[in-house]
């Protein structure tokens, strides 16, 4: 099977003061993949989605998004992608229809287009009749639908979910998956995506990266990681190769403080 | 330019839609009209200077202004604290529409406070003179960018709800009652004066001071370059932070 690569990631470094948040990690997706992303807590994969995306600057190494570089063609990058981001990113002052109608703009979506996609998007996470509703009255499944929905409006090449599942239901979940493998097929869209949820991303997934401790520590088919650890399941081999300890968290100093933060209440 | 036009649609919303913080900030100009200028209004009549709220007034309508421009930075604290802001930088909108959309949206609102107080001090006995008008506007206009913009740029380097409104406050004091809002320039200290001459606000309430009640400290033509070049500069800085933010 001959296919382009549109993602190239060439020796990823990201460095925090003491903390090698990503390390030396190198791989490449090829065009209409579905590539996930698997490691426990603080293995990396969100920095090195945010240094796919623009939003952070690595320490070193090369990227290559869609033939552009985020470094220098940072405009060009963020037309490629839509990301459905893993914490909430939505304007609860605003209704639902709004918040749409802000991201069609902000991507230059043509007016006509906008509003067939809005409807289009809606209709498919099941929000439709809860368009003019203020986000801030929808429960935590709702506003990640509606997340989903608006990080397809502009019909982007690449789409980032950084577990686009968590906090959804089992029926919100499947839809999803069934939906993201539409989109894969029939606009050739590449999917980039991290879960925590082996089953998902054994169904979904053409590759799987598994990563720990910022690196790369093994990348195949489900089948092909089930070979070399000699197990019979996308789970027993994520064991195999991770461990059983359990991860502490290792946010940056920022994160820790918004952690804080919700905890105390500020809103 | 679509961009600038939707975040600066998208701030008015809010604001139309927060009702409490529209009345609440009205609270602290009304205060200073009150208590300075009826509180101060007989000594100043006696010293021979004439009407104080005729002199208060616009120095009240500039505070008004500054104070809600400083203060619209929070809100890409807030953004940044519910995630809004990701889904602002990593849209394919350049930093420059960006930090011209956050400064339009905050200074519209700032600009419509102003006015609203504006209303307020004739009610209070403020008695201007309306032929320039138009230039008290645009003096309004440009300290609400300039200090947006300000506000706006130091915002998009911090993420801590609870530092912004006190470095605000350390700002804005010294900016507010060193800038000839009320009191006369005229027969101060040297060193305070230059001090006041470097503090931009002065210019700004002399331009909207000069242009109502036609009695320019420095001049219309020194008000509108000095406020209009640092204006821009603080647009230029502000874009810079938001090139380098990261979410």
């Amino acid at each position: 099977m001959k296919q382009e690569t549109i993602i190239e990631v060439k020796n990823l470094v990201k460095k925090y003061k003491d903390l090698m948040a990503v390390d030396n990690v190198s791989f490449n997706v090829k065009k209409g993949q579905i590539f996930a992303f698997l490691g426990p807590n603080g293995a990396g994969k969100t920095t090195t989605i945010k240094m796919l995306t623009t939003l952070l600057k690595p320490t070193s190494g090369k990227i290559i998004v869609n033939g552009f570089d985020p470094l220098n063609q940072m405009l060009e990058v963020r037309k490629s992608f839509g990301i459905v981001f893993q914490d909430p990113s939505l304007d609860n002052e605003l209704t639902v229809y709004e918040n749409l109608e802000f991201h069609g703009i902000m991507y230059d979506v043509p007016k006509e287009i906008r509003i067939k996609r809005i409807d289009q998007m809606l209709k498919f996470v099941g929000l439709w009749e809860r368009k003019d509703s203020f986000v801030k009255t929808f429960s935590g499944g709702m506003k990640r639908r509606l997340e989903i929905a608006r990080g397809l409006i502009h019909h982007p090449k690449i789409l980032f979910l950084d577990e686009p599942t968590l906090g959804l239901d089992p029926q919100s979940r499947n839809h999803l998956w069934d939906y993201v493998k539409k989109l894969n097929k029939e606009e050739e869209m590449t999917v980039f995506l991290t879960t925590h949820y082996m089953e998902e991303a054994d169904k979904v997934a053409d590759i799987i990266a598994i990563m720990d401790s910022g690196k790369i520590i093994a990348i195949g088919t489900s089948k092909e990681l089930q070979k070399k650890t000699k197990t019979n399941s996308l789970e027993k081999a994520f064991l195999a190769l991770t461990g059983h300890i359990i991860r502490e968290e290792t946010g940056t100093a920022k994160d820790r403080a918004k952690f804080q933060n919700r905890m105390w209440g500020g809103r | 330019m679509k961009a600038i036009y939707i975040m600066w649609l998208r701030q008015l919303k809010r604001y139309w839609r927060s009702r409490g913080r529209m009345i609440g900030s009205l609270g602290q100009p009304i205060l200073f009209l009150v208590a300075l200028g009826f509180g101060l209004g007989a000594i100043y009549a006696k010293a021979g200077a004439g009407n104080f709220i005729q002199f208060l007034a616009p120095g009240v309508i500039s505070m008004t202004i500054l104070f809600s421009a400083m203060f619209s930075g929070i809100e890409v604290i807030w953004d940044r604290q519910f995630g809004f802001l990701k889904e602002t930088l990593v849209a394919p909108v350049p930093r420059f529409h960006i930090m011209m959309g956050k400064t339009l949206g905050g200074a519209t609102i700032s600009i419509f406070q102003g006015l609203i107080v504006f209303i307020i001090t004739l009610i209070a006995g403020f008695r201007p003179n309306l032929s320039y008008l138009p230039l008290a506007f645009l003096f309004m206009f440009l300290i609400a960018v300039l200090f947006t913009s300000l506000g706006v740029a130091i915002a998009s380097q911090l993420d801590d709800m609870q530092a912004f409104p006190i470095i605000m406050n350390f700002l804005i004091m010294p900016i507010f009652f060193l800038s000839g809002a009320i009191f006369p320039l005229e027969g101060i200290p040297k060193a305070l004066e230059s001090v006041i001459k470097f503090n931009p606000l002065t210019y700004g309430v002399d331009g909207i001071r000069g242009a109502l009640t036609n009695s320019y400290y420095f001049s219309f033509f020194i008000d509108f370059i000095v406020i209009t070049i640092l204006a821009l500069i603080m647009l230029a800085i502000g874009t810079y932070m938001f090139y380098r933010a990261e979410a």
